[in-house]
């Protein structure tokens, strides 16, 4: 996380907003002074972002070391890595953690980006109002407002919901899903909502594959799996890459459509990392060890948007 | 052999068709909930035809207490910070985009580094810093952090639709005395038009269904927007009324579905990350 506060600084330092009035980019100048007004656009972008962003990222990596407490603000001490340490023998936490990881792989890993493969593959053989039907559809649930996505899903699983109707329907046995699985329920909502964007990601990669391959192996008899497997998978594999990474960063970050849903409950059954984070910080008052959480996983998504920026960095 | 291709092909058209149609249908049931529970009077929590079509429940809500002030609240902190993303990131595009320094790459990548940050995870601290300042539950302090938050995306973005200006039209206007400032307002982003307004609306389709910020940092009912402000359903009104629910829901999304539906094709396959892919 630390990475990214000095190399905003960094340009931060030479795009300083009382620099001379803009020029016509070619006058002439010492270069020094020519970059200085060159960047000088940049400055307000900059100052929003170190202000807004960089600044909450350097603070949170500030309180994440003290005991602040939202009653009594004003007494707070620094407590080093204590927040760290409770953290890791707090039984909650670590079920946090269990279930953030549980709800990341269903739905990101598993979910979306499966569906969006097999969504975005089967679409490139359907007929175009059957595609566009689909498309249009899984799309609408992706452009949803999030709390709005959590109340139809909500409904969706409730005793007296859809599901529910549906297996009574077929004469299969129904259950309360928000309260026997609601890990589970929130990972279909997050598949519900999120599957669109690896279908838009595969779609696109999927058109980059030149026809002339697919039909050569086609010809020479490779059957439908065969062919996923052995063409079409190791080259789009690149896509795969930033899309798992990207999915992963979005449900790491997933917090509304869980709250709707379920309230990370019940009891703490569907509470993953961000509903905990807010619980802690704000039910219990305690702003310091929330934001500790809070530190992890941002770091666990610095890491993971490393990977994507490597990914990325082996193709520019 | 042809025929044969041709006819599997066909048989495979079909099977893809159902196959589709099943995730559709799949995907279209809560979808089919909200719309049908909206017009219905007697709504409840499954999919059903309604018991009689109504309009009741929209009379019901289209209340200023209800719909027209959280909307408009919506309308203003997405607007003013749609309006203070386009300008800031449309600035910072266009020395990233036209001239060469060494610091524009560690930048991009930076930028590009903080589009994927978990912006979830910092609202805590950004909560305790605000009380700080004391920007906690102010329309301008909200207006500023969601700008900050939609601004690496933001950037990143109109850089890429920047590049596809060719450089020649401002040079021109440059041997005319044009300030780089006038080339940007009067040549580059006129000809970028419809990158432009790929920017303002993705950011504020983003902005208008984000529930963790405003619901952080305004504590004020009075200036709650829709996405926070739909809660009220479930807290204080007992006994949940679902039709109306519903027809809130539906007043509510309608803005961004059309917005969407306005760019699509412009983000359409292309979209693939905002460019992020293409570097």
């Amino acid at each position: 996380m630390t990475t990214a506060a000095p190399q905003a600084t960094g340009p931060g330092a030479a795009k300083s907003p009382s620099g001379p009035p803009p020029s016509p980019p070619d006058a002439p100048g010492v270069p020094l002074r020519r970059s200085l007004v060159r960047a000088l656009p940049v400055s307000p972008a900059l100052v929003l972002l170190l202000l807004f962003l960089a600044g909450p990222i350097v603070y949170c990596v500030w309180i994440a070391f003290t005991d602040l407490q939202l009653t009594g603000q004003a007494e707070s001490s620094f407590v080093g890595l204590e927040n760290f340490r409770t953290a890791f023998q707090d039984e909650e936490f670590l079920n946090a953690v269990w279930l953030t990881l549980v709800f990341t792989v269903i739905s990101s890993l598993i979910g979306q980006n499966t569906l969006g493969l097999a969504l975005a593959s089967l679409m490139r053989r359907a007929s175009k109002p059957v595609r566009t039907l689909t498309g249009g559809i899984v799309i609408t649930a992706w452009v949803l407002p999030e709390v709005v996505a959590g109340f139809l899903l909500y409904a969706f699983f409730r005793r007296e919901g859809t599901l529910n109707a549906i297996l009574d329907w077929l004469h299969l046995p129904s259950q309360n899903w928000l309260f026997t699985l609601p890990i589970l329920a929130v990972s279909f909502a997050n598949v519900w909502r999120g599957t669109a964007f690896s279908m838009l990601v595969y779609s696109a990669a999927l058109n980059e594959i030149p026809q002339e391959v697919t039909e050569a192996a086609e010809v020479d008899g490779a059957g439908g799996w065969r062919r996923m497997w052995h063409i079409t998978l190791p080259m789009i594999r690149r896509s795969i890459g930033t899309n798992l990474m990207l999915n992963t960063l979005q449900t790491l970050s997933v917090f509304g459509l869980i709250w709707v849903m379920t309230r990370g409950g019940p009891g703490d059954k569907s509470q993953t990392l961000p509903l905990f984070m807010y619980e802690q910080a704000f039910q219990n008052s305690m702003i310091g060890y929330g934001t500790a959480v809070a530190l992890l996983l941002l770091l666990v998504g610095s890491l993971f948007s490393l990977i994507y920026l490597r990914l990325l960095r082996t193709e520019v | 052999m042809a025929l044969t291709l041709s006819s599997r092909r066909r048989s495979r058209r079909l099977a893809a068709d159902a196959g589709l149609l099943a995730f559709a249908a799949a995907f279209a049931l809560p979808l089919a909930w909200v719309v049908l529970s909206s017009l219905d009077s007697h709504a409840g929590l499954g999919v059903k035809a309604p018991d009689g079509l109504t309009l009741g429940n929209f009379d019901a809500i289209l209340t200023s207490d209800i719909t027209f002030t959280p909307l408009l609240n919506s309308l203003i902190l997405c607007g003013g910070a749609t309006g203070l993303t386009v300008v800031c990131a449309a600035l910072a595009a266009y020395p990233l985009s036209r001239f060469r320094s060494r610091l524009n790459r560690p930048f991009l990548l930076t930028i590009l580094f903080a589009t994927s940050l978990p912006i979830t995870a910092i609202m805590v601290p950004v909560y305790a810093l605000f009380v700080q300042v004391d920007l906690i539950d102010t329309m301008q302090g909200t207006i500023f952090f969601f700008a900050a938050s939609q601004l690496p995306f933001a950037i990143w973005l109109m850089k890429n639709f920047m590049d596809g200006v060719p450089k020649e039209l401002e040079e021109a206007a440059w041997t005319d005395g044009a300030s780089s400032l006038q080339s940007l307002v009067r040549i580059v982003l006129p000809l970028m038009g419809p990158g432009v307004s790929v920017v303002t609306v993705f950011s504020f389709v983003m902005m208008w269904g984000n529930f963790f910020v405003p619901f952080m940092l305004l504590l004020t009912p009075d200036q709650m927007p829709a996405s926070v402000s739909i809660n009220e359903f479930f807290g204080n009104r007992g006994m949940v009324a679902y039709g109306q629910l519903a027809a809130f829901s539906v007043v509510y999304s309608t803005p961004v579905i059309l917005l969407y539906v306005l760019i699509a094709r412009r983000l359409g396959g292309g979209f693939a990350l905002g460019g992020a892919v293409k570097g």
